[in-house]
């Protein structure tokens, strides 16, 4: 059966004026002491989304969590919930619920009176309550272990006990710290897909905190990469990856060529000086503006980098090296390639037939190539 | 399996011995029908029944529960309070000097801790009796408590605490409802040091009671001052039996619970996914 | 708050049970013995305004430390309890470490039982333990009978009312706390570091004493602090076992105190067996932060 799909609206309520934003942080800044956990920050989240926090241990994306679930206060700056300030609301009162890295899970307690704990605070009655936990345990497939206690269910079980808790009293906004941080790769893969089937069947808000920037991509509607208590960029996990506003964010998400060079003409495209020797590297300009004279940071990925014997006539970036390593990955083969004035240049082919002959091996003269579009020109 | 060799064996069965022998013997002669407590005549239990007829030590024996019970009740409550206080309140003025008060009382010789106390209920005008002694009690033994307490403390996962407010709980409810049934074992066995500090006080008892109140250890001490005698050997018999009977089911209950904890984990992992 | 409720509630009985009693003994100790009710001089009053809390700072001197200074009972005293309290802390590590060290070695389902035997004589009565050794080491006691039995001696021994019987005592009734440190060291000893020892060419006994004593100090050190500190001020064990010969400190206080009524001289006498006491307290407390750190 042939359907004419009909082009999905596409879900970006950040573009969209009119819309009020669920959380607004208006120049927050948190201190320990003298150390600045939060600069300055300002950023909103709207309703539904999926919304990631991604850096390194120490950026402040916790803390930022935190902040939301009101076990800190920030220092300088208000945080509004629904347009009201949270400031002086105890964790207790927020209808923010988290769902904890360590899951938290209260031992001595069943996985039944978890997911109940936080119904029985809103004094509900009895069934309302039975009926929620019913509904939660079927959400999240753990009916059959609904008299366990937490050590007698797996980790990926665990994990779900977690997410139903935090779900059970329908929160605005939940937040999730490093939710599959405990797992191992591969049931990590399938609960993200999970979460995001049961955040849209919920159609809460989710922020979540994560380090793995591979699982940022896969669930977020937008990502915020944070470096020391700053948001460097905030935005779709492809304008992060393709897009990238600083050598920081192309360098932390995914690999990435970065080359030094300098800029020496700038009409639509910009051309950089960056060896001696070697033609200038043609790329076009983005948001950035770049005059004659400024440094430029060329970032480009490896899979955009073409490797070849011969020449090609296409493209004015193209350069000759030597092959200096040979990584094989299986699905692809990244090619380390040595230029003449030093520098080495990544390029990445897939290996889409089983037990091919290679065609470079190691101390093969060969091209590397790009189109003038593959890569970004960053100012720093 | 390992094998023990020749000095292991034999350090591990003389040090036993060493450990055991003179509880056995005191056991074995408390059935001893002769008077003279070093001449077997023959097993009986008169002895006891003697020590049951003797008002003088079921009175102290009274004394000593009440005041066990009352104080390591309070030495509980107080400890655990401390234990929280130093594992979670973080730096406030005087933290320092509190801490040292908690450790201190852990080290000091209990003759100074009794003579303080009995210095501090005369200044005071406090009448020494039970009350005094149960005020003292409570003052040595919360530290040990704090000691247990805190030290399970320190490997609770604060989340849990931060998990119960996040669904609904103040932090006094988050205290009642997690935290507390979480390190109750702790909590419990503080509890049981208490107890046991307390019935076996001898020192700081002597101080801080009175005429009218005596406690068991002031009455076995002044008893087997002058000697040996086989009431005491009854009675000590008891007491070991008490203890022993506690302290093998204690170790056994928390054995069987360890087994079936990792059973439990392993099946579930197996089962999983 | 309810964070200043949850601090001062056990702040303040510690305050007023433990740190003001402290200080009325070291005011007593500073104070004069007189025939009256109470036995010292000067006492606080505060009805005659600032004059009299003046006059009773006045009144505060180190008269009775002097006379504790000249009077040789009491250096007699502080000396012989340290010998005692080291001499037995030795001899309890010699009787200790092979215990604690064949735990290790036994089969690891074994263990916990092994420690619950050395952990169970901890909770029985302390006052039993050492009475049941008066049975034992008495004229007629079953050393004796045993003894005389063998032929080995035809006169009863004189131990009980001895120093010998005072370490026996001591060694009998500490040695929990003296195992269990150890214990707990040798446990974390990686089996691999013995079989790396010897594969680098030590013999059994040199990887002993080149790895596992090494190894252990920690909880030596431990253990042997546990037995010293308490040891010093020890009251039950000497009035039971030591009999008229042995002098420790905490008897004379308790005599002082409850036969000689002399307030000043034992409070006098607890104050310095504090100051004796604060310089094993403050090493034991730096090892313990140590091995904490080392252990992160």
């Amino acid at each position: 059966m042939v359907q004419v799909a009909t082009p999905k609206p596409v879900f970006a309520p950040w573009d969209d004026p009119t819309l009020a934003p669920l959380i607004q942080f208006k120049n927050v800044t948190k201190r320990f002491g003298d150390f600045v956990a939060i600069d300055d920050m300002t950023i909103d989240i709207y309703e539904r989304e999926f919304f990631a926090l991604l850096g390194p241990s120490g950026c402040g994306k916790t803390t930022m969590m935190r902040m939301l679930a009101g076990f800190e206060r920030p220092t300088e700056g208000k945080i509004f919930l629904g347009g009201q300030d949270i400031d002086a609301i105890p964790p207790n009162r927020r209808s923010v619920n988290m769902m904890f890295q360590s899951y938290a899970l209260f031992p001595h307690l069943s996985v039944w009176d978890n997911i109940a704990f936080g119904l029985r605070r809103q004094k509900l009655p009895k069934d309302a309550i039975s009926d929620r936990v019913n509904e939660m345990l079927r959400l999240t497939r753990l009916s059959k272990f609904a008299h366990r206690k937490p050590h007698q269910i797996s980790g990926g079980q665990r994990q779900r006990v977690a997410l139903a808790r935090s779900l059970a009293r329908a929160p605005k906004l939940l937040l999730l710290d490093e939710p599959l941080g405990a797992l191992d790769k591969k049931l990590r893969q399938e609960t993200q897909f999970e979460l995001m089937d049961i955040q849209e069947k919920t159609g809460t808000t989710f922020v979540i905190v994560t380090h793995d920037q591979e699982e940022a991509m896969t669930v977020a509607s937008r990502v915020a990469v944070m470096d020391e208590g700053v948001m460097v960029q905030v935005d779709t996990p492809a304008r992060i990856y393709e897009a990238p506003n600083s050598v920081y964010v192309a360098d932390f998400i995914g690999d990435v060529n970065i080359i030094e060079g300098r800029a020496t003409q700038t009409d639509e495209n910009v051309h950089i000086v960056w060896a001696e020797g070697q033609p200038n590297i043609v790329g076009t300009a983005t948001d950035a503006s770049f005059g004659v004279g400024d440094a430029v940071h060329f970032a480009i990925r490896p899979e955009k980098v073409s490797i070849s014997a011969e020449k090609p006539a296409d493209t004015p970036n193209a350069f000759e090296g030597k092959i200096l390593d040979i990584a094989y990955l299986g699905n692809i083969s990244t090619y380390y390639v040595k230029m003449p004035s030093g520098q080495t240049i990544k390029a990445q082919t897939a290996n889409t037939r089983r037990l091919s002959r290679r065609d470079f091996t190691w101390d093969d003269s060969v091209w590397v190539s790009f189109t003038t579009t593959a890569g970004v020109c960053l100012k720093g | 399996m390992r094998r023990l060799s020749w000095f292991n064996t034999t350090a591990l069965t003389l040090g036993f011995a060493f450990l055991y022998l003179p509880m056995i013997i005191l056991v074995i002669y408390s059935f001893n029908a002769s008077k003279l407590v070093t001449v077997w005549a023959g097993f009986s239990t008169k002895w006891y029944g003697e020590l049951l007829q003797n008002e003088a030590f079921l009175d102290a024996a009274w004394v000593t529960i009440r005041v066990a019970v009352v104080s390591s009740t309070f030495a509980t409550i107080l400890g655990t309070m401390a234990a929280y206080v130093l594992v979670r309140s973080g730096r406030f003025w005087g933290r320092t000097m509190f801490s040292g008060m908690i450790y201190a009382p852990l080290v000091m010789p209990e003759v100074i801790t009794g003579l303080s106390l009995l210095l501090l209920f005369i200044g005071i005008g406090l009448d020494r009796g039970v009350l005094t002694i149960v005020l003292a009690h409570t003052t040595f033994s919360m530290c040990y408590v704090s000691v247990v307490v805190s030290s399970r403390l320190v490997s609770f996962d604060q989340s849990l605490e931060e998990a119960a407010q996040d669904l609904g709980c103040t932090p006094l409810e988050s205290f009642f409802l997690v935290t507390l049934p979480i390190i109750a074992p702790a909590v419990l066995s503080g509890w049981l040091l208490a107890f046991t500090l307390s019935l076996d006080d001898l020192v700081i008892a002597s101080f801080a009671s009175g005429p009218s109140s005596t406690t068991l250890p002031i009455k076995i001490f002044s008893a087997v001052r002058l000697g040996v005698s086989p009431e005491i050997n009854a009675l000590s018999t008891i007491m070991i039996a008490i203890v022993t009977i506690g302290v093998v089911t204690a170790s056994i209950v928390t054995k069987r619970n360890a087994v079936r904890q990792q059973r439990d984990e392993q099946m579930a992992e197996r089962a999983g996914e | 708050m309810r964070r200043f409720a949850l601090i001062s509630v056990p702040y303040i009985w510690l305050l007023a049970l433990f740190l003001v009693p402290f200080l009325i003994v070291i005011k007593i100790s500073l104070s004069d013995t007189v025939i009256s009710i109470p036995p010292y001089a000067p006492t606080l009053t505060f009805s005659e305004g600032w004059g009299g809390i003046v006059a009773f700072f006045k009144g505060l001197d180190f008269e009775t430390f002097e006379f504790l200074m000249s009077d040789d009972l009491y250096w007699k005293a502080y000396l012989s309890s340290l010998k005692i309290a080291s001499i037995a802390t030795f001899m309890t590590l010699l009787v200790g470490y092979p215990i604690a060290y064949g735990m290790t070695r036994a089969a690891p389902e074994w263990r916990p039982t092994l420690l619950m035997l050395v952990i169970l004589p901890f909770w029985t009565s302390f006052l039993i333990r050492v009475y049941a050794w008066m049975g034992i080491l008495g004229q007629e006691g079953l050393v004796n009978q045993a003894l005389l039995w063998l032929g080995l001696i035809d006169q009863p021994l004189v131990i009980l009312n001895t120093p010998t019987a005072v370490y026996i005592g001591i060694v009998y009734t500490y040695l929990p706390f003296m195992i269990l440190p150890i214990y707990s060291a040798l446990e974390k000893l990686d089996d691999s570091l013995l079989e790396a020892a010897e594969d680098l060419g030590c013999s059994k006994l040199s990887a002993f004493w080149l790895v596992t004593w090494p190894l252990s100090r920690n909880g030596i050190i431990a253990g042997c602090f546990l037995v010293f500190i308490p040891t010093l001020g020890e009251f039950v064990i000497p009035s039971l076992l030591g009999g008229s010969q042995t002098l420790m400190i905490g008897k004379v206080l308790w005599e002082e105190f409850f036969s000689n009524r002399d307030w000043p001289v034992a409070s006098a006498v607890a104050v310095i067996l504090l100051l004796i006491l604060i310089i094993p307290i403050v090493l034991f407390q730096r090892n313990e932060q140590k091995q904490r750190e080392a252990e992160g």
